[in-house]
């Protein structure tokens, strides 16, 4: 049994981890923070020439054609540095609705766009309230135009092209949806963006009028290739949470060292010891759950829809609790804007919602669960 | 990443599988595949005699603690090779639930202490479950706090005269042996004043009783010493260093990598895919799916936390230290499984043993369930471990550390 990433994918982890150390500093996460630019660009730019962008797309397509698991070691990375970058928009959910769905064309407009760093792309899914599904998609599409608004969209507002799930049909079932691909920077699109509570990834609204579109996949199939794109993003997103739950873990641990109470190291209070292990035991389910997801994404197993939402359900309970309670380590100063505290626990709220709440996927979970019992 | 076997494990794998469906009590095999926390019985055998005999039969064959070196009784095989085993075994591993301190315990701290004639005499008949032993630390004054023991040896020519009481002892009405942590010094800071023996239970002067537990069982006693003379031979380590010898036993105690913990949660699941309640099924129930995707993301957790350490031992390396996250995870996960699994029966879900709902098997759970936070280590000493070995967060202030023992406070009011 091997149920570990290999030296190579473990070398990989360690090389992004200087790299973002060296480029992502919370320096540079707090200037995407405080408003002076809608993205780290510089950031961008040197991911791409790291390879990492493009690490799961092949080389056909101008990818380092590695794999997912080489993808979730630098997810993992992305989630500990906070990266202020449309990373998980632009390649866990545009590219790999390409990679399932896209014709050749699509896939050689896109997909080496995306790996060199000069197209963002995105995912246009919710319309306000509500979590996935067919009947929440109320924008149309017809004559080969789509009409209706997306919000909120994850980097909605730097993006060149979007993933836009559409009405097509009224029969009540799932294949009343499809996908189109749109260019954000053609006419008939309208972008706004929307304060939200992670200002270090955009969200936005964004008015179709009209706006040409190109079918992505076959029409009827949206849902179904939706809700595979969903699974894997799931996955990644995962491991960027394990990460970002290990860097809220490590720094809760170093100011309890650092900080003397009551004339002692609050480190040494078993009710700071405790709320600290209790952290590492959810980082810990967390990585486990993840490190299924990983194996059943990169060999694409029939068991994905359910590690998918078991690893989705725990990293986001794991990220939660990790930075909730690293504040709470820190006392007020943890609730100053001054401590970097606050980035961590706005980056783990709004990655509970992003690809619909965790009430939605404890649904999904013992629906899979279920089915497979039923199997 | 995979999960598959190296051509060495499958052909052990397939060598140890071919062995069991063989020789294996499969008239048991459905009871104990339905057992479940506070509730391991045999309705028509006495489980003791089973298990006895199937330990028997896998010492006769080379399959008793397989990771024991051959000459005391083992198979010399890799901790891998041992993991593949009980995955193997899988129900018919219940049934060593008696051996699991003496080989899990005591074994390796004879191993490590005993003197090689005793180690000869004493470790095969431990291993093929013809003698059974126990482990006698935890006291009335020493839970948690195990160093704070007040059991006295004093030597009196070649012997040892013990005197004093031992509680928590799992099996000890069926014991043959035991080990013994003992004061030999009380004027020196307590971890110092220690030393460890070995003996056998049927002492003079030895008196077992039952401990009545909260669930109504009894599985743990109380052992009374009264002028229990141990011969110095059967000293364990030196005088006085019994703290370091105990460290041996207790690491021992939380290495068991790859043993199944139960969390209640397969019970749980498998209740609630058949259960109607008011409204419908149960898994239909917005409120019962949220509780049980909450349940089964800690209890995968726990699976694939011990694949990745299961990996570690594949690979010949030595596991991270996320295995010690099982025990406190699992321990009150099971508690607040029966609690919920009780609530879904409504007020019958106070109605207990044969004439309770599936014969009473969440009730039992639930009276059982408290004790494993307990046992082995309670949570908040879990916790200390990660957040001191693991997170590398001070140790506790010790306020007895550099008192003699027999200076130490024995009373928190009066």
């Amino acid at each position: 049994m091997n149920f570990d990433f290999s030296d190579d994918q473990k070398q990989l982890r360690d090389q992004a981890r200087k790299f973002l150390a060296e480029k992502c500093s919370p320096k540079a996460v707090r200037a995407v923070l405080d408003g002076k630019a809608p993205y780290d660009k510089e950031l961008w730019k040197g991911l791409a020439e790291m390879g990492f962008l493009g690490v799961a797309i092949p080389e056909e397509f101008g990818g380092a054609g590695a794999g997912h698991l080489e993808l979730c070691v630098i997810a993992e990375e992305m989630g500990r540095a906070n990266a202020p970058v449309p990373f998980s928009s632009t390649v866990y959910l545009a590219a790999e609705a390409l990679l399932i769905a896209g014709n050749d064309a699509q896939k050689k407009k896109w997909l080496p766009a995306i790996a060199s760093g000069e197209a963002i792309g995105t995912l246009a899914l919710f319309e306000g309230k509500g979590n996935p599904a067919p009947k929440n998609v109320k924008l149309t599409a017809a004559n080969g135009v789509l009409n209706g608004i997306k919000k909120p969209v994850a980097d909605g507002a730097i993006a060149d092209f979007a993933v836009v799930a559409a009405r097509t049909g009224s029969s009540g079932r799932d294949s009343d949806v499809s996908l189109f691909l749109v260019d954000l920077k053609a006419g008939g699109v309208e972008v706004k963006s929307l304060t939200n509570l992670d200002p270090t990834r955009g969200q936005a609204e964004i008015a179709f009028k009209d706006a040409k579109a190109e079918p992505l996949g076959a029409a009827g199939e949206g849902w179904s290739i939706l809700t595979q794109v969903l699974d894997r993003a799931a996955v990644l997103c995962a491991f960027e949470q394990v990460g970002g739950s290990d860097r809220a873990l490590e720094m809760g641990r170093d100011y309890a060292l650092d900080r003397i109470a009551f004339g002692r190291q609050i480190g040494s209070f078993q009710a700071v010891k405790h709320m600290l292990a209790d952290m590492y035991v959810s980082a810990t389910l967390a990585r486990s759950n993840s490190y299924y997801g990983a194996w059943a994404l990169s060999t694409n197993a029939a068991e994905l829809p359910e590690a998918a939402a078991a690893a989705r359900i725990s990293a986001t309970q794991a990220f939660q609790h990790c930075a909730k309670n690293n504040i709470q380590v820190h006392g007020g100063m943890g609730f100053t804007w001054e401590f970097d505290c606050h980035m961590y626990y706005r980056r783990a709220n709004a990655m509970a919602l992003g690809l619909g709440s965790l009430s939605y996927w404890e649904d999904q979970l013992i629906d899979r669960m279920r089915k497979k019992n039923a199997a | 990443m995979n999960f598959d076997d190296t051509p060495q494990e499958a052909e052990f794998r397939a060598t140890a599988r071919a062995w069991i469906s063989a020789n294996a009590p499969k008239q048991y095999e459905e009871e104990l595949r339905k057992s479940s926390l506070g509730r391991t019985v045999l309705k028509n055998a006495n489980i003791l005699e089973v298990a006895k005999a199937w330990q028997k039969k896998k010492a006769d064959a080379g399959w008793a603690c397989l990771h024991w070196p051959k000459e005391y009784g083992g198979r010399g095989s890799s901790p891998i090779e041992r993991v593949i085993w009980s995955q193997e075994e899988g129900p018919f591993g219940q049934l060593s639930r008696m051996f699991i301190i003496g080989h899990g315990m005591c074994g390796p701290t004879m191993m490590a202490f005993a003197r090689e004639e005793h180690k000869r005499t004493y470790l095969p008949p431990l291993a093929s479950g013809e003698k059974v032993w126990c482990q006698l630390f935890s006291e009335p004054a020493g839970g948690s706090d195990v160093a704070g023991l007040r059991t006295r040896a004093e030597k009196d020519g070649d012997d040892w005269v013990i005197n004093g009481q031992k509680i928590w002892t799992s099996g000890a009405h069926y014991s043959d042996y035991g080990i013994l942590l003992t004061r030999t010094d009380p004027t020196v800071p307590k971890h110092k004043g220690l030393t460890m023996f070995f003996l056998d239970m049927k002492s003079p002067g030895v008196e077992v009783r039952p401990i009545k537990q909260a669930s109504g069982a009894s599985d743990f006693n109380e052992v009374y010493f009264t002028n229990v003379r141990i011969p110095d031979h059967q000293r364990l380590g030196e005088v006085g260093d019994g703290w370091n010898v105990s460290l041996t036993t207790l690491m021992n105690e939380r290495s068991a990598i790859g043993a199944a913990v139960s969390t209640g949660f397969p019970e749980l699941f498998e209740y609630c895919s058949s259960l109607m309640l008011d409204d419908g099924p149960a898994i239909e129930d917005r409120a019962v799916r949220s509780k049980l995707a909450n349940w089964a993301v800690k209890a995968s957790g726990l699976k694939y936390t011990s694949m990745r350490a299961i990996s570690a031992l594949s690979k010949g390396e030595r596991p991270g230290p996320e295995n010690s996250i099982g025990k406190l995870v699992a321990g009150s996960m099971i508690q607040d499984v029966a609690t919920y699994a009780l609530d879904l029966q409504g007020a019958s879900g106070v109605v207990s043993g044969e004439d309770g709902e599936l014969a009473g098997r969440f009730q039992a759970m639930l009276l059982r369930a408290p004790g494993t936070r307990v046992e082995g280590g309670t949570d908040e000493i879990m916790r200390n471990i990660i957040a001191e070995r693991v997170l590398g967060l001070p140790g506790d202030i010790r306020v007895d550390k550099d008192v003699p023992f027999n200076k130490i406070p024995t009373k928190g009011r009066n």
